[in-house]
């Protein structure tokens, strides 16, 4: 929501007769793309290196943040509330200025790129909420997640099913009418409708039963070991870090510890501070 | 004999008037309800654009009957219609390029969208003054009837006559594979279903590669289709007043939030609702009564009229408010709760 909004206690707004603020969006969609610059020797498979910035003209959130995934891994970023972890993931996907640093996937550098121009570059992402066409059947969601490509979304479709038998038998379904845990696994799906090369995960496990949390896990280590590279964002960091080839604790926006699942689950400061003894 | 009169009454004064300024309504509200549900807000200058683009109708129709180029039996209106619907487009992709798109780009909140076409209205409004001016025009040729009263007399024998204007068969047939037409487009195509997408999660869209400057661009061209379209067919059908066009912006307003907002389904039936309420309000029914109930008499000088087609807007002004009050989710389920 932008800060018009605020201005006179929001009035006018809320008269749905004659606006329709559902949905609206907090991406300019107006941006244009810069050109694509060069990678650098060496470089991890994404990486967005040195970020520094923040939302619109508002202060920075990142400061010198580094944040990486290499082919095949799953990267997790853990940390406390407000410690910039969604920011770092939006910054990476394009959705806030950076002042500094630069983000470069597969051997380019597409720091320019706008987002509709990062997902045609094989950027996937899953926002933490909103992530699903609510009054669209689960299948035309599916079909919008492969809304770039031209040729034959069948049997990534069927592979997207048989990932996620649950929302398979509810295909003509509209999606806004499943579980939470349905819908998540929707909103996954959608983003590997458009086989991307890396799959960004906003906290994919937020809001859901222990049991779902379980399987959406589940099926998270399935997809990396399938060979696609998985970065994601977790409230759970303890499960997140069982799983994790790599782990980012953020601090503040800031890099705190960087290591492997197992080393961090080790490291006693990181413990102490964010698992809980 | 009587029943069959009374029937014949029926449809001539009040169904099918009706049934076609249900249909241009109801087209009207398409545009209305799709711009509401994509662009998310009420478009003000909605009536007034459609009297732009009626105006370039009858330019072109003008110059087209000048070039002695003619469909007979259909008006030649009908071949002017398709580059007036390019040329509106275009004025429209460039206001919004001029306008609305400044805001967009802001994020800015709804109601300044609708502020902002409130302006536009105005500046439409001058524009269609420059183009043509502010007076009466006609544009209709070909055939006039398809069945004329005497015609219809001699051939069922009957005391009352039935007239149907070709406009008025025109109009709802248009209308019909119009709405055909665009529920396909938006449940079966891949730029419909991601205008659909658009409405539903603006960032999502945007995520799954879909251009949202596309999606408002292709939104703008429908709706300026449209637009040209319910404004030739409602000055074909009735005659061509600018003016007019500002007023039935209310009976717009009042389909398209009393079928549900942002419901395309919601907006014909709307469209068919005002437009037969306004009718019946107005219609004096003594003749219809005469018929059906002889012995009933209503009195000297009572027509049976509830109320002076001058009043006819009153009804939009009244179905709007029931509806707001007791269902203001619309009758079919809009995007405003």
């Amino acid at each position: 929501m932008s800060d018009q909004d605020a201005v006179f206690g929001n009035r006018g707004n809320r008269d749905l007769s004659v606006v329709n603020p559902k949905g609206r969006g907090t991406i300019d969609g107006t941006r244009r793309s810069g050109p694509l610059g060069e990678g650098r020797a060496g470089d991890p498979f994404l990486i967005g290196e040195n970020m520094t910035g923040g939302y619109g003209k508002g202060a920075d959130i990142l400061h010198d943040c580094t944040i990486a995934v290499e082919k095949g891994q799953i990267a997790v970023i853990v940390g406390p509330n407000g410690a910039g972890k969604s920011t770092a993931m939006k910054a990476i996907f394009g959705m806030l200025n950076l002042r500094q640093g630069s983000v470069r996937l597969n051997g380019r550098d597409i720091s320019a790129l706008n987002p509709q121009d990062r997902v045609k570059a094989g950027m996937g992402f899953v926002p933490q909420v909103n992530n699903i066409f609510p009054s669209m059947s689960v299948e035309e969601n599916l079909e919008m997640g492969a809304y770039i490509r031209r040729d034959d979304i069948k049997p990534t479709l069927e592979q997207v099913y048989e990932l996620f038998p649950a929302v398979a038998a509810k295909r003509k379904q509209a999606a806004g009418e499943l579980s939470g845990g349905q819908r998540q696994q929707v909103a996954v799906g959608r983003a590997l409708m458009t086989q991307p090369q890396v799959l960004m995960l906003d906290e994919p496990t937020a809001g859901v039963s222990p049991i779902v949390m379980d399987e959406l896990f589940d099926r998270i280590i399935a997809i990396a070991r399938g060979g696609l590279p998985v970065l994601m964002v977790e409230q759970n960091a303890r499960q997140a870090m069982m799983i994790a080839d790599k782990a980012y604790v953020l601090v503040q926006g800031a890099n705190a510890h960087t290591g492997t699942g197992k080393e961090l689950m080790q490291n006693d400061e990181v413990r102490r501070t964010f698992l809980g003894g | 004999m009587d029943i069959l009169n009374a029937l014949v009454v029926f449809l001539n004064f009040v169904f099918i008037p009706a049934a076609a300024y249900g249909a241009q309504l109801a087209l009207g509200a398409l545009g209305v309800t799709l711009i509401y549900g994509i662009l998310r807000f009420s478009n003000f200058a909605h009536g007034d654009t459609m009297a732009f683009g009626t105006a370039i109708v009858i330019l072109l129709t003008w110059g087209l009957q000048a070039l002695g180029v003619s469909i007979q039996p259909l008006p030649t209106a009908l071949l002017a219609l398709v580059p007036a619907i390019a040329l509106t487009a275009v004025l429209v992709l460039v206001t919004d390029r001029l306008v609305y798109r400044f805001y967009r780009k802001q994020k800015a909140a709804p109601i300044i969208f609708v502020m902002a076409s409130v302006g536009v209205m105005f500046v439409m409004n001058g524009l269609t003054r420059l183009l043509i001016g502010v007076n009466e025009q006609r544009m209709d040729d070909g055939a006039r009837f398809i069945i004329d009263v005497r015609t219809f007399r001699e051939m069922t024998g009957l005391t009352e006559g039935l007239a149907l204007r070709s406009t008025q068969a025109l109009t709802v047939g248009l209308a019909f594979v119009v709405m055909i037409a665009l529920f396909w487009f938006l449940n079966r195509t891949r730029s419909g279903k991601a205008m659909r997408a658009y409405s539903d999660n603006e960032d999502l869209a945007l995520l799954s590669g879909i251009d949202p400057e596309r999606v408002v661009r292709l939104t703008w061209i429908i709706a300026a289709g449209l637009m040209v379209i319910a404004g030739s067919l409602y000055g074909l059908d009735k005659s061509y007043r600018p003016f007019n066009y500002f007023q039935i912006l209310l009976p717009i307003f009042a389909a398209a939030i009393v079928g549900g907002l942002g419901n395309p389904l919601g907006a014909i039936a709307g469209g068919f609702l005002v437009a037969f309420s306004e009718v019946a309000v107005t219609y004096p029914w003594v003749r219809v009564v005469g018929y059906l109930a002889p012995w009933y008499d209503p009195g000297q000088g009572n027509l049976m009229q509830l109320l002076g087609t001058e009043y006819k807007f009153a009804v939009s002004f009244v179905i709007l408010i029931v509806v707001l009050l007791f269902r203001p989710t619309g009758l079919f389920r809009g995007k405003s709760v």
